[in-house]
């Protein structure tokens, strides 16, 4: 990136620097720590100087933003053109109360919507299966039909706010019932605009909430993918996440390896289907952590944008959006403390802040209160403020990529780079993602990592503010949220009616026209439409593919 | 030679966060105690009917779901039923202070919630067991 001549003459003077002025300093003022490291564990040193980087290319390497290889922005004018979508994560009990808090958001500023459903709905179950006990609207929205979702949306235009839903084992039909409340709106499917998280990948590896095997689920999602290419060309299929794989305790570096090569394991997969690369990748969406080291979180995105392009031309992709990586972004929860918790926002706010600087399209804020339970109206309130505050008071939007030339920054995003590319191989050699899946590899290197972080931790290797340093003796006093019990009865009212008074007739012909379906190889999802339109139940739908399909089992590692 | 305390990791219902569970198994056999971890996606039923197969001492159930007032319920009332008061039943997750004090009213004997450190655990196990 230097000429040989000025590269020569910095190189002298930091050696100078080095010897005069650093070693000197250490004799009489050592550091605080032998080593530096980020969260990953990647060594840090005093100073990042134009040699660091001076391998890379500007024009090739880093580049300018909207343009290859996108590392400082999939847009030219990122965050000076438009505001990253507020899209706070929010459900619980009955689809009527969930409902509530949406009108509350949005009324205050909030500007997508993203669904949190609970449990038995994660896993494909009705409220009223013996499988749900207990978990009733407990972490998320119970969704067991049509009839909830339509509740879930009353008043809420789908036409003018785009929704994210975090389903992934039942996606297909949780999305068939977003479409069918719209189609009841009267807005066609080619308008609406939202996510389905539908990475089943990753929930082998991290969020666990599986159901069926890796074929199945995959020919599912590839379903979609060609369902959404043609007639739902506004909705992005799948949100491939490394949020959950960092949240069960995976490193920075292995949140981006790991994302990274699901994607590639899905991109393949359609193209087997006869997909062609550029119909479906433009609707490919991402979804990161951001967790607490601030510039290694930066870096991760910035590295990110920059793989993906790279991957996606070598697979043949040739329209610009196909190299898109756009992507969403939540705070790291597991970095929230139940001990103090009003020190959580300067956390979140800081997290959010990288994801912002690290040129995020979505974002998610965590409440104060969400290592106690989910969170309140006020702490969600808060969360969604510091958005606002950084998008409209800081002035950090005012210029695309600021931390772009940062030696540290640029030297930081190449070697996450080769990271990546060294667990690529690590993959690669155990014959794919889903054969390291089967033989344990990824929940190894989680575990592994999550163990480490937690003896840093208990050893005092690793602050946590009002944690394992500045404690303070007093209880905990904030308000809770309480699920309100009653929703539980509410629901399974509400499901008995629906049962009783649906076209029974209709909801049997199209179950059987889906486990017929199912059985063969077509796309499945405009049988699962049919279903869904009839009232067949969540649990009944998912039950005919578990009927043909199968359940996964994991392997036990710990 | 000392038998080892025994100890059954359980992760009760649909709940799919077994960061922790993993952490404090690994953490508990480290530290010298026989570990034995369900997996994901236990009722209770299993859970005790697993802890009556393998004799444990100790049961740590995990939960982050915010099901932990009937799931915890459930496993302390059937160990009652099969003659297992004796088990220490220990949870953790995300379990805000009320509901901790209803829970250790119901026969759970601690709840260690987010910040507690593997040697708490450890600690806490070995001080009460009951062998």
């Amino acid at each position: 990136m230097f000429d040989e001549k000025e590269l020569s003459g910095i190189k002298k003077a930091r050696e100078e620097w080095e010897e005069k002025s650093y070693k000197e300093y250490l004799k009489k003022h050592p550091e605080r720590k032998k080593r530096f490291t980020t969260l990953s564990g990647l060594d840090v040193k005093a100073l990042y100087t134009p040699e660091d980087i001076a391998h890379l290319d500007y024009l090739k390497d880093i580049g300018f933003p909207g343009m290859e290889p996108f590392l400082r922005g999939i847009h030219a004018t990122m965050h000076r053109g438009r505001i990253w979508t507020m899209r706070m994560f929010s459900g619980f009990g009955t689809a009527e109360e969930t409902n509530k808090r949406y009108h509350y958001l949005l009324e205050h500023g909030e500007t997508g919507l993203s669904v949190a459903f609970d449990y038995p709905t994660l896993y494909g179950y009705d409220t009223d299966h013996p499988f749900a006990r207990g978990e009733f609207g407990k972490c998320g929205v119970a969704v067991s039909s049509l009839k909830d979702m339509e509740i879930l949306f009353d008043g809420i235009p789908l036409d003018k706010i785009t929704t994210s839903m975090t389903i992934n084992g039942p996606a297909a039909v949780i999305w068939a019932m977003y479409i069918a409340n719209a189609e009841r709106q009267g807005i066609p499917k080619d308008k609406i605009g939202g996510t389905i998280q539908n990475d089943i990948l990753k929930e082998y590896i991290a969020q666990k909430s599986f159901i069926f095997p890796p074929e199945p689920s995959l020919r599912l999602i590839i379903d979609t993918f060609e369902y959404g290419s043609k007639y739902v060309p506004k909705w992005n299929t799948i949100s491939i996440s490394g949020y959950h794989i960092r949240e069960a305790g995976s490193t920075a570096v292995q949140e981006l390896a790991f994302t990274l090569a699901d994607g590639l394991t899905y991109v393949k997969a359609a193209m087997e289907r006869g997909l062609k690369i550029d119909d479906f990748a433009p609707r490919l969406s991402f979804f990161f952590n951001s967790h607490n080291d601030f510039f290694e979180e930066i870096a991760k995105f910035r590295a990110a944008r920059r793989i993906w392009a790279r991957e996606m031309k070598n697979l043949g992709a040739k329209k610009p959006r196909s190299l898109w990586m756009r992507f969403h972004t939540q705070t790291a929860g597991c970095t929230l403390t139940a001990q103090q918790p009003e020190n959580n926002i300067v956390r979140v706010t800081l997290q959010a802040l990288a994801a912002v600087l690290g040129g995020t399209q979505s974002l998610h804020t965590n409440s104060m209160d969400e290592a106690l339970a989910l969170p309140s109206e006020k702490a969600v309130l808060i969360a969604l403020r510091t958005q606002q505050i950084i998008a409209e008071e800081s002035n950090v939007t005012n210029t695309v990529d600021p931390l772009g030339g940062s030696y540290y920054i640029e030297w930081l995003t190449d070697k996450m780079e080769e990271e990546v590319y060294k667990y690529f191989d690590r993959i690669e050699q155990l014959g794919g993602v889903i054969p390291a899946i089967e033989k344990g590899f990824f929940q190894r290197e989680i575990a592994e990592s999550a163990y480490r972080y937690q003896r840093e931790v208990d050893e005092m290797k690793r602050v946590v503010v009002g944690v394992n340093k500045y404690q303070l003796d007093e209880p905990i006093s904030i308000p809770i949220l309480k699920v309100d019990e009653k929703g539980e009865r509410i629901q399974i009212e509400r499901l008995k009616k629906l049962r009783r008074e649906r076209d029974n007739a209709k909801v049997e012909k199209a179950l059987n026209a889906l486990r017929k379906a199912a059985e063969g190889d077509e796309n499945l999802m405009p049988y699962i439409l049919d279903c869904v339109k009839a009232y067949a139940t969540l649990g009944e739908t998912c039950d005919v593919l578990r009927e043909v399909f199968g359940e996964y089992k994991e392997p036990i590692i710990y | 030679m000392e038998r080892k305390i025994r100890v059954l990791v359980a992760k009760p219902g649909l709940d799919g966060h077994d960061r922790g569970a993993k952490v404090v198994a690994r953490a508990l056999r480290d530290a010298g105690m026989e570990v034995i971890y369900t997996g994901l996606h236990q009722t209770p039923e299993m859970i005790v009917e697993t802890a009556v197969q393998e004799d444990v001492d100790v049961i740590g159930l995990s939960l982050l779901s915010g099901a932990h007032l009937t799931l915890f319920r459930d496993v302390v009332t059937l160990l009652k039923k099969r003659g297992m008061d004796d088990v220490l039943v220990v949870g953790g997750g995300v379990i805000p202070e009320e509901d901790a004090s209803k829970l250790k009213k119901m026969g759970v004997a601690e709840v260690f919630g987010p910040g507690t450190t593997t040697d708490e655990i450890i600690e806490f196990i070995r001080k009460n067991v009951k062998k």
